[in-house]
């Protein structure tokens, strides 16, 4: 074995000790990021998974929860009732919640129960207080289950560019088809009245209109998300705002192209 | 020699007055010290440090104190009992009377003796024989280790503080820490009024690295580094034994600050030329003042170096001593000299 040789030595070691002093003496005088919790309230992030929540209304007693959760610490009484017919139709029967109640010295918040619920009746809510003297009080029931469904933050906003559901979607179409044809009934009933103004008003629609239904696959914009990085920004947040960025040139170019056919 | 504002006509009096100073000086200091150093080490590392304990945490130090009174008193059974029990005393007895002799104000002290500096120094050394009785005396192999390279260190280390200190007494004329301090009053360099700071820069430095290895304070804590031999000599203590050995850390840090700011940065003078008021009440209590201030620097300094550098290893810290600090102390010794004889 040869003997060990000393480290090369590279400048003067005296810069590095003074550095270190420096990075010290910065966060001295920086503030701390403690947060003082019983005090204040911690800055937990929007949608933190502290705690199950049930929406009952949506609960349809499918049970697949309860039967997905790898620690069955979910428990689910029901009872079915027979609603009366509906105007020359048959008696139906549907489940009533009679109990819905989580464990939560079992739950091992995987989470499961909230991916695989088919009706959004399960919900992450972002309220962590909720220890207890005994391990039998860790049991809540649906009532409790059901005012923590108050905390759930409502879902984050899509992404410019992204295509609505498809709920939402139709709904949107409906309204815009029935304010069309009032709008064009009371064009018919009142003539040339205030013609300008509605017809700017009627130009802006179609215009925002046009570039809603024209589909664009996203890409990113190189340049923009090249510049967002150099100012800083995550990679992730830098991808999401180049890919806006492509969305809304590339909608507004097709829009003014299909605008110029139809002028030219 | 200057009268101390304890000197009464009374011998008895003067002398339970001086002893009262001096012991409420050794409780309360440390305290002080203690507290900035939980706070200033916290903010270092992006933490808030005691908070709960009177305002911001304040009186944390107090509630520890009462905790370790609380605690079983735990001797070991192959321990040497007598020596074990006496260990602690025998380490915190120098930091005591080494307080005896510090002046923090032109009157502020309990004595002024003709070689203060001598005496504190010596005193200081006996402190390692406290640790030595605790290695020995716990029959534990992580103490007997600590404490063997304690006192490794503490030779290592005494050598570059005392020859660093005597450059300031050859320089000053006196060995009287009052004396050195009226010294620097008047001093100037080139016509400048600066204190022993700027000519004795080496000596400054080199004080204070050897007072941070007296002290075991980080990075030169390796008798008491906790990742290789536990807390070294303090291993098997608890209870109020242990809080002994606390407080004499402490109480170190404070008395060591307090003899780098007589010896190098004028001690009760806000700076050289700059007289105190000649009200003795006042100046007194500005003079206090001004040390307290001084003082507290030096330990935010030593907090500072202990959150910024990481422990050194052992034959590193003796390499260091003996083939850097000390040839550097002679230096400036015989720089002092020269410029002493040239003057």
């Amino acid at each position: 074995m040869s003997a060990p040789t000393a480290p090369k030595k590279k400048g003067p070691p005296q810069i590095g000790l003074l550095k270190g002093l420096g990075v010290t003496l910065k966060t001295f005088l920086s503030k701390p990021t403690t947060q003082q919790y019983p005090k204040t309230k911690p800055d937990l992030a929007p949608r933190t998974r502290g705690v199950i929540a049930l929406m009952e209304e949506n609960c349809t007693v499918c049970m697949l929860c309860a039967r997905e959760c790898p620690d069955w610490c979910i428990y689910i009484d029901s009872h079915k009732e027979t609603v009366p017919p509906k105007d020359g139709g048959r008696a139906r029967t549907r489940n009533i919640l009679d109990r819905f109640a989580i464990d939560f010295a079992l739950c091992m918040y995987c989470g499961i129960c909230v991916e695989v619920c088919p009706f959004d009746a399960l919900f992450w809510s972002p309220e962590f207080e909720y220890s207890t003297e005994t391990i039998e009080e860790l049991t809540h029931e649906k009532e409790q289950l059901r005012k923590w469904m108050d905390t759930v933050p409502p879902p984050p906003e899509l992404e410019y560019g992204a295509e609505l559901p498809k709920e939402i979607q139709q709904g949107l179409d409906a309204a815009r088809k029935k304010a069309a044809q009032r709008a064009a009934a009371t064009a018919a009933a009142a003539p040339a009245k205030d013609d300008a103004e509605q017809d700017s008003g009627e130009k802006k629609e179609v215009e925002q209109r046009l570039e809603d239904t024209i589909h664009v696959e996203a890409q990113i914009d190189q340049d923009v998300f090249d510049k967002l990085v150099a100012e800083g920004k995550s990679e992730r947040v830098a991808r999401a705002k180049a890919k806006a960025a492509y969305v809304r040139a590339e909608k507004k170019r097709q829009a003014d192209e299909i605008r110029a056919k139809e002028e030219g | 020699m200057a009268e101390s504002i304890f000197a009464l006509d009374s011998f008895w009096l003067s002398l339970i007055l001086k002893l009262v100073a001096v012991v409420a000086f050794f409780l309360v200091a440390p305290l002080i010290a203690g507290y900035q150093e939980h706070k200033v080490m916290a903010f270092m590392q992006n933490r808030l440090g005691p908070m709960e304990a009177g305002p911001f945490g304040a009186l944390q130090l107090v509630a520890d104190g009462i905790k370790f009174i609380q605690k079983e008193d735990i001797i070991p059974a192959a321990a040497d009992k007598r020596v074990f029990s006496a260990a602690p005393g025998v380490v915190l007895i120098p930091t005591l009377i080494m307080i005896a002799v510090l002046p923090l104000s032109p009157g502020g002290f309990a004595e002024d003796l003709d070689v203060g500096i001598f005496f504190a120094l010596a005193v200081s050394s006996v402190g390692v024989v406290g640790v030595m009785m605790a290695a020995w005396a716990s029959a534990s192999k992580y103490s007997l280790i600590g404490g063997i390279r304690e006192a490794a260190q503490l030779i290592a280390y005494e050598i570059p503080l005392f020859i660093a200190a005597a450059a300031v007494v050859m320089q000053a004329g006196t060995m009287s820490l009052v004396g050195i301090v009226n010294a620097q009053a008047d001093f100037t360099a080139f016509g400048i009024p600066v204190p022993y700071a700027v000519p004795q820069a080496i000596g400054l430095v080199i004080f204070g690295i050897a007072a941070l290895a007296e002290l075991n304070r980080p990075p030169f804590d390796m008798p008491i580094a906790d990742s290789e031999v536990i807390a070294g000599h303090m291993t098997e203590y608890s209870g109020l034994r242990f809080a002994f050995f606390l407080l004499t850390e402490f109480g170190g840090m404070v008395v060591y600050s307090a003899l780098m700011v007589v010896l190098f940065l004028g001690g009760w003078n806000i700076w050289p030329g700059v007289p105190l008021p000649d009200n003795a009440i006042l100046a007194n209590l500005i003079g206090f003042g001004v040390s307290m201030v001084k003082i507290l620097g030096l330990v935010f300094v030593m907090t500072w170096l202990r959150s910024t550098y990481p422990r050194l290893r052992e034959d590193q810290l003796q390499r260091f001593a003996w083939t850097v600090m000390i040839p550097l102390a002679i230096l400036q010794l015989i720089v002092t000299a020269i410029g002493k004889v040239i003057a």
